[in-house]
Formats: C-alpha cells, sequence, structure tokens
C-alpha cells in the first residue's frame, strides 16, 4: 500500500492503493468517479479513457504509480454543466443507444478536436477507430464528432 | 378519436407516489427555460404528485412523472414507452420525467426485454394510461369551468374551452381528476393527430450519460459493500483440488471461498480480485464430455448425414420432388459460437438479509432473476425486491439470471453485501453463446426454373430448434421438409439478438441467391415469384405476411435501384423475424480491380415508426452487428475452453469497417411491431451475395476473413 496525490478534474485527492492499481479502478472504487467505464481491462476498448494532462488515454492499463503529478481530466471533469462542446454535439446527435462506451467515445473525441480543431471525416475515423462500440453507433459518433468541431 | 379499448385493471392499481422508482433523474437538459431557474428533483415533484395508474402521475405543478418498466439496454425503450403515455395524455414533452421503474409483477405485465417485443406488448395499454388520465382532466376541467365535456379538448399539457377560450393547466385539474373514477373504456387518438410519437424525441438519458452519472449496474456501491469475483470450470470439468494460498496473500482480499465448482475471491475493491483470481491455482478434471471446436465440425458431418432427425415440417411429396427435378442445387452452410460481449460486464448487487433480499443491477428478465434467487434461498419471490439499473448493452446475455444468483449466494455465504463483477475475461468464457449451427440446404429446380421442392437440415449444438420451420420459402413451395437436430454439450447456449436468425437468415438468403442463378433468374425476382404463389395458393401454414415481406423487398429494390447500374455490384437479402420484416441491398463497386463496400440499404417494416432516431439506431445498428459478426465473429473452444477471451483475440467490428447506411420505412400505419432484433438476420446475406457478385466467391461460413475464398479478397469499406 503507498499513499498517492492526485490531481483530477482540478481537485487534489489522497488515496491510498496498491501502486500496481490501475486508474480506472482508483477512480471507480476508491474515489467515487464511475463515469469512467470497465470493459476491457487490456487497452483494446477505450471505455476507460481519460485524459492525461490533455492527452486520450486507457486509464485501465495505468498504473496509479505512473501518475506522479499529471493532471487527470474525467468525463464528470470535461466541463461544469455538461457543456463541453462535445458533450452538446453528442446530445444534439442523440448519439447513444446503451451508452456506456460513450463517455470513453467523447474523451476521445474531445482530446482529438483540441488537437485537430478542423479534422477531415478521414481524420476523424481514424482517431475514432480506437473506441469499440457494441451496439454500433459508429455513424452517430462521426456525425457528432463534426458537429462538435463545428460547434468549437 | 378512434379506437375505443377496454381498460386493463392490472395496469391500473394506483401506486403510493413515493414507493416506486428506481433511478431517480433528478436533472433535466433541456427541459428548463432558465439555467437559474430551480429545477425539481423527482422526488419533490412525487411528494404532491397524484398517482393515475401504473405509469402515470402528475403533480400540481403540471409535471408528469412517467414509469418506464422495462429493462433499457440501448433500445430506447425508457424514451419511447413514456412517449406513447405522454402522446394519448396530450403532455407538454417538456414537463416529462421518465423514471426507470422497479420489478413490480402486480402493475406491470412482461417487464423484460427480449425478443423485440416490448413496444408490440405494451402500446396499446401505454396508450390506455395516457388516455384514461387525459379523460379524467378533461373531466375535472368541465365541472370546474362548468361547460360540457364534449366542448373541451386538450393540448400541450392544457385543457382548452374554444368557444371561451378558457384554458385550465392540468396541474390545476389534477387533485380533482385523481378522485374521480377511471373510466372502463377510452377513446385512443387517432395515428394521423399523433404530435409526440413519430418525433426525434431524444433520449431522456442523454445529459446523465454524456456526464458520467452512475446510471449502469456497475455504477452501484453501497456502503459497507464487498466485491466478488468468481472464477468459473471450463464446460464438461470439475473441480479437483484448489490452491488459494497465493491469493489470499494479496492485500485486500479477505475471503476466498469454493461453491459449487466455482472459487470466489472476496474484498473491498474490484482490483486486487482481479490479480488474486489469477494467482488461483486450480486443478480441474472432466466431469462428462470435454469438447474442443475440432470435435464440432466432425459431429457436424455425422449429424448432417445421420438418419435421425426431428421433422419439423412436411408439405407435399419431397422425395418424388427431387427425383423429377431438372436440376439439384445443395449447399453447407456454418456459423461458429458467439459471445454476446456486451461493453458492460456482467454485474449485480445481493444483499441478502434472513429471508428477504434486495437485488440491484443490469438483468433483461428482472422477474427471472427474482425468482432464480428465490428459488436458490428457498424464499418466496415477494419477498425479494430487484431495482433495474440501465444496461451497458444485452444481446440476449442478460436474460440469464446465473450472474444474479451467485452474488445472491455469496451474500448470504459473507453475510454481507456484494457487488459481483465479471472481468471481461469471465464475461467471454462463463458461457451462454449464440450456438455453433451447420445448415444442409437442398432446391428441387424443374425445366423452367420453379422451385418445386426444397430442403433443410439444421444441426446445431445446444440450439434446440435450429430451424425457423415456418418461414419463408415455406408455403411458396409445394414440396419441403425441414429437419432440425440438437447435439447437447456441455458448453452452454443462450438467445443471442435475434435467435437462430442471426445466422439461419444469412445462410437461407445466400442459398436462395445461388438457387435464383440456378434457375437463372434476378434475385429479387425469384423472391418476388415465389411470393406471389405463397399469396394465391399458400401451401400448409403461412406464418408470415406475404403483402409485408412484398412491401420490403420491392422498397429496398427502388431505393437502391437495383440492377440498374452496371458498375455496382449488388447483393440481396430479406428476411422476416419477430414481427418485422427488413430487406437489404449491399453494394460493393469495383476500385483498382479490388472490391470495395459502399452501402447496405435497408427497407424496414415495423409498424408505425415510433421515434425515427431510435428506430435508425436499431436498423443501422443490427447491421452494423450483423457485418461485424458475419466478417470477424468466431469463438473457438480448445478441451472446453474458449480460446478468445478479451477484445484482442476476439474481434468486434470498429468504425472504420462500417458501410454507408441508407434507411428507409414502409409506412402502412399498423401497430408496432418491434425493432430491436430484426435489422439484423438479413445483413449477413446481402453483403455474402454483394461480395459474390463482385468476385464470383460465395462465402457458406463465418466469419468471412477466415474463409479460403475469402483469403485472396482484398474487401475495403468506405463511406460516403
Amino acid at each position: 500500500m503507498a499513499n498517492y496525490n492526485l490531481r483530477i478534474n482540478g481537485n487534489d485527492y489522497n488515496v491510498e492503493v496498491e501502486d500496481d492499481t490501475p486508474l480506472l479502478w482508483v477512480l471507480r472504487d476508491h474515489i467515487g468517479l464511475v463515469g469512467t467505464k470497465y470493459s476491457c481491462g487490456i487497452a483494446q476498448c477505450g471505455a476507460c479513457t481519460v485524459h492525461v494532462n490533455g492527452e486520450a488515454a486507457f486509464s485501465c492499463t495505468l498504473p496509479v504509480s505512473s501518475i506522479g503529478s499529471d493532471e487527470i481530466t474525467t468525463i464528470e471533469g470535461l466541463s461544469s454543466e455538461g457543456d463541453h462542446p462535445v458533450q452538446k454535439a453528442w446530445d444534439e446527435v442523440d448519439t447513444a443507444q446503451c451508452g456506456y462506451c460513450q463517455a470513453g467515445q467523447i474523451m476521445t473525441a474531445a482530446a482529438f478536436l483540441r488537437k485537430n480543431p478542423k479534422p477531415t471525416m478521414e481524420e476523424i475515423e481514424n482517431a475514432m477507430n480506437r473506441n469499440l462500440c457494441r451496439c454500433g453507433t459508429y455513424h452517430k459518433i462521426r456525425e457528432a464528432v463534426a458537429l462538435a468541431a463545428k460547434l468549437k | 378519436m378512434a379506437n375505443l379499448t377496454k381498460t386493463n385493471r392490472r395496469d391500473f392499481l394506483k401506486i403510493a407516489a413515493t414507493a416506486s422508482g428506481g433511478l431517480f433523474i433528478g436533472f433535466y437538459w433541456s427541459g428548463c427555460d432558465s439555467p437559474k431557474m430551480k429545477v425539481l428533483t423527482n422526488e419533490e415533484i412525487l411528494l404532491n404528485a397524484h398517482n393515475f395508474n401504473s405509469y402515470l402521475s402528475i403533480s400540481p405543478t403540471g409535471d408528469v412523472v412517467i414509469y418506464s418498466p422495462n429493462p433499457e439496454l440501448g433500445q430506447n425503450i425508457l424514451t419511447s414507452f413514456p412517449m406513447v403515455v405522454a402522446e394519448e395524455l396530450d403532455a407538454d414533452w417538456q414537463k416529462v420525467r421518465v423514471i426507470q421503474a422497479n420489478l413490480d409483477v402486480e402493475k406491470y405485465d412482461r417487464q423484460l426485454t427480449g425478443g423485440s417485443g416490448a413496444m408490440p406488448h405494451s402500446w396499446e395499454r401505454l396508450r390506455k394510461a395516457g388516455a384514461t388520465a387525459r379523460h379524467l382532466l378533461i373531466a375535472a376541467a368541465a365541472t370546474k369551468m362548468n361547460v360540457d365535456a364534449s366542448t373541451l379538448s386538450t393540448s400541450n399539457g392544457e385543457v382548452i374551452h374554444k368557444e371561451s377560450g378558457k384554458k385550465m393547466g392540468y396541474g390545476e385539474l389534477v387533485t380533482d381528476a385523481s378522485k374521480l373514477t377511471a373510466p372502463e373504456e377510452v377513446a385512443l387518438k387517432d395515428p394521423k393527430d399523433f404530435k409526440i410519437i413519430g418525433t426525434p424525441v431524444k433520449n431522456v438519458e442523454n445529459k446523465a450519460m454524456f456526464t458520467g452519472q452512475p446510471l449502469y449496474g456497475l455504477d452501484f456501491y453501497r456502503e459497507g459493500m464487498l466485491h466478488a469475483m468468481i472464477q468459473r470450470p471450463p464446460f464438461g470439468m470439475k473441480i479437483k483440488s484448489v490452491d488459494d494460498a497465493a491469493a489470499r496473500a494479496i492485500s485486500g482480499v479477505t475471503e476466498v471461498v469454493t461453491f459449487k465448482n466455482n472459487v470466489a475471491v472476496v474484498g473491498k475493491s474490484t482490483w486486487p480480485l482481479m490479480k488474486a483470481k489469477k494467482l488461483l491455482k486450480i486443478e480441474y478434471e472432466p466431469d462428462g464430455v470435454v469438447e474442443s471446436t475440432f470435435d464440432h465440425d466432425r459431429l457436424f458431418a455425422e449429424l448432417l448425414n445421420g438418419k435421425t432427425a426431428e421433422v419439423k415440417r412436411k408439405d407435399g411429396d419431397v422425395d418424388a420432388a427431387f427425383k423429377n427435378a431438372a436440376q439439384v442445387i445443395t449447399s453447407e452452410y456454418q456459423c461458429p459460437f458467439l459471445s454476446h460481449s456486451p461493453m458492460e460486464p456482467q454485474n449485480f448487487f445481493a444483499h441478502v438479509q434472513g429471508d428477504k433480499v434486495e437485488l440491484v443491477g443490469p438483468t433483461q428478465t428482472p422477474d427471472r432473476a427474482r425468482n432464480d434467487t428465490a428459488q436458490l434461498l428457498g424464499i418466496p419471490p415477494e419477498n425479494i425486491t430487484v431495482q433495474i439499473t440501465r444496461l451497458g448493452g444485452g444481446f440476449g446475455r442478460r436474460l440469464r439470471a446465473d450472474f444474479v444468483t451467485e452474488a445472491a449466494e455469496l451474500s448470504k455465504m459473507m453475510n454481507a453485501p456484494i457487488k459481483l463483477t465479471w472481468s471481461r475475461e469471465d464475461d467471454m468464457t462463463g458461457g451462454a453463446y449464440r450456438p455453433a449451427v451447420r445448415y444442409r440446404f437442398q432446391a428441387a429446380l424443374d425445366e423452367s426454373g420453379n422451385m418445386i421442392g426444397y430442403k433443410l437440415r439444421g444441426v446445431g449444438i445446444n440450439a434446440g430448434n435450429s430451424t425457423r420451420e415456418n418461414n419463408f420459402p415455406s408455403g411458396a413451395v409445394e414440396n419441403v421438409l425441414i429437419e432440425s437436430v440438437d447435439h447437447k454439450s456441455a458448453i452452454t447456449t443462450n438467445a443471442w439478438r435475434a435467435p437462430i436468425t442471426n445466422f439461419l437468415a444469412y445462410a437461407e438468403q445466400s442459398f436462395l441467391d445461388e438457387v435464383a442463378l440456378a434457375a437463372k433468374k434476378d434475385p429479387v425476382q425469384f423472391r418476388l415469384d415465389l411470393l406471389a404463389k405463397a399469396k394465391a395458393s399458400p401451401v400448409g401454414e403461412l406464418q408470415y405476411d406475404v403483402d409485408r415481406m412484398i412491401g420490403v423487398i420491392k422498397m429496398a429494390a427502388e431505393k437502391s435501384n437495383w440492377g440498374k447500374d452496371a458498375n455496382v455490384m449488388q447483393g440481396f437479402s430479406v428476411y422476416f423475424s419477430h414481427r418485422s420484416y427488413v430487406a437489404q441491398v449491399a453494394n460493393i463497386e469495383m476500385e483498382n480491380n479490388q472490391p470495395v463496400l459502399k452501402k447496405i440499404v435497408a427497407a424496414t417494416d415495423c409498424g408505425i415508426v415510433v421515434n425515427p432516431t431510435g428506430a435508425n439506431h436499431q436498423v443501422r445498428g443490427g447491421i452494423v452487428d450483423g457485418m461485424g459478426h458475419a466478417m470477424y465473429g468466431n469463438l473457438t473452444f480448445e478441451n472446453g475452453l474458449p480460446k478468445q477471451k478479451n477484445f484482442d483475440t476476439y474481434r468486434l467490428i470498429r468504425m472504420k469497417e462500417v458501410p454507408e447506411i441508407d434507411v428507409h420505412y414502409v409506412q402502412n400505419g399498423i401497430d408496432p411491431t418491434g425493432l430491436g432484433e430484426p435489422a439484423l438476420p438479413p445483413t449477413g446475406g446481402a453483403v455474402a451475395n454483394a461480395i459474390f457478385k463482385a468476385t464470383g466467391r460465395r462465402l457458406r461460413s463465418q466469419p468471412f476473413i477466415e474463409q479460403k475464398e475469402f483469403s485472396d479478397i482484398k474487401l475495403q469499406i468506405k463511406r460516403a
């Protein structure tokens, strides 16, 4: 067990966990931020995507010991009122079916658009291809990312 | 106003305003005029609300609370059920709150998600729930305004007296209206007057989903609960010995317990359990037959040629038809096991206290969760409550209650509230798969290319009846023999989205493509000719609606410009499943001598489309699902254990692998016939038939990418 100070969504958290505990489980089991989802646990599906210093990262394979002073943003902290352009676009397009993967999709899209504010459809597809959606909402996700780029 | 219908008493039991409801959605994104306005929580609204029936409460503030009983797994029922109630109530949708109801067998009927059946089953009772309350609100307004009820109308949450211009909001009337007796019969709207049904109302949980609020079973935490994970045995094996010393040594693990061939690790959080589970040293030994995929391939050949099979349907004289045939076409098609793999792995919360149990989690069948738990613990079902969370997908896997009873059993053993979590590997190796099946089709053609005989034998592994004997082309062919053989295996199977037809449709529609080719007929015309025959002189029992099937075939052909462009290689497929009809055309174009899948056109007849966004999701999602598993899906076994354990080896379709999908609906005004599954079955056939057209390669087994016929085809997928 070790003690970690984590900077998440602009707040400081102190947790006592094993070094190898993935950030995903620190968020869910120890801090109570459950918007970041568990699905594969091996960095294959993207449901657990968070931002580490603004970059999209799979939290399911990110040991807490590797985080240090990095700034973590989760879906809960993407915006204060749920009004980030990507979240607004996701609502406008009515993107979700079951919705379980969508927080991860939104986090991937938000990090991508920050780096590439005016993407082509091909760039959108390349960026979003790392996130699985078992319901098959891919058409809506493409549309929502393209709309978010316009809303920015 | 049309359709006078009788009230179903069961649905109209009054409920205590605060006693019901599972997940409270305490905020609304677009529902308030100003962000500064105080938005009442559902609890605050319900405190003073008057209850009208199992589905509906209205508060003096004019806020409307609608309970939606069926589990939401992405089929959009939590939005579309309330839309139907609100429609007949003539509610202001901006003032509607939706609450997922808990399991309540007294108040609700068929409170489950499966078989694409929720909307067809509940359509009329939902409408009556809204219409009855509306009737009472009008009656209360007539008294208050001192006018005849027949002079009043309703719109957007108000009762209106047109002559005087007087209006009263539902909130002003609800106290009086709730004291009136509900009528036995109530008039329902003419569908042409619908204002909410047929419009793209947004998913009521968008805000919660897109801001990461706790909605799903896996998000449920209770103070003092323990976490648990289970190592389950390979199929056909039992535990010989367990060495749990290394697992117990993991910090955070509080208990390791062996029960019913399972080893459970229990602790205070999830990660230590994941580590501990990997450190369990469990020796297994055979407990019956331990199977591998290799055995199944051999078994299929034996059963297809075996003398014994269950005859499911027999029309005319098949032997004579095949003896007299000018041409006989024979083909075999095979599909592998598939995992359901919903994005949210199986999980459930259970708290057993004496003879009382609290269950919380994602289930497609809350009643089964309750009954199986009651049976396990030997207590009355009435002692068990079930709170239904949002489901992160289901696809049929959550029709079972194995993960519920495991949680309950552990809670009893540990004497503590337990949250049981399956890892992805547990979810993929833990059983209840889409069964593997092999089919042999045979068609007898006369000299003019007419199909005079049709034979199908399906052999499956725990598939039950692997045929749908009364489906097309039965009814359109004089001489038919449909047989099924089932092999009992230790590998567990379960309904998987569009059970049986998820593969049978592909096999059958590919085979009919082969038969049309042999008969030198256009594949669309070939089907239309058969249907014309089924209509004019049906052979035996006809369980599908010939006109609805013709309707989608013609629409798909028209919308896809079937056969009009020589540069587009098209594949056709049509299927009836559950209660709806879907025809699909896949378009492949050649670029640099390689096939490029550009588009799939779908024509759907599901009756009235309640929510076009939700319907498009189901059609597109069904097609993506059908195409993804036809292309890539494969679960194979070695000594009773799946070789694929996670998404690195079990391939699911990704964004770049989906073509454009063009969606059309037949507008015939009939009551909704369901759409959660019917768009999936036709897809594999449409894609395979287009691949054949483009390359001359017939794909008779899934997944396509593993077939040798496909090995040198570089199929690209591009969106417009």
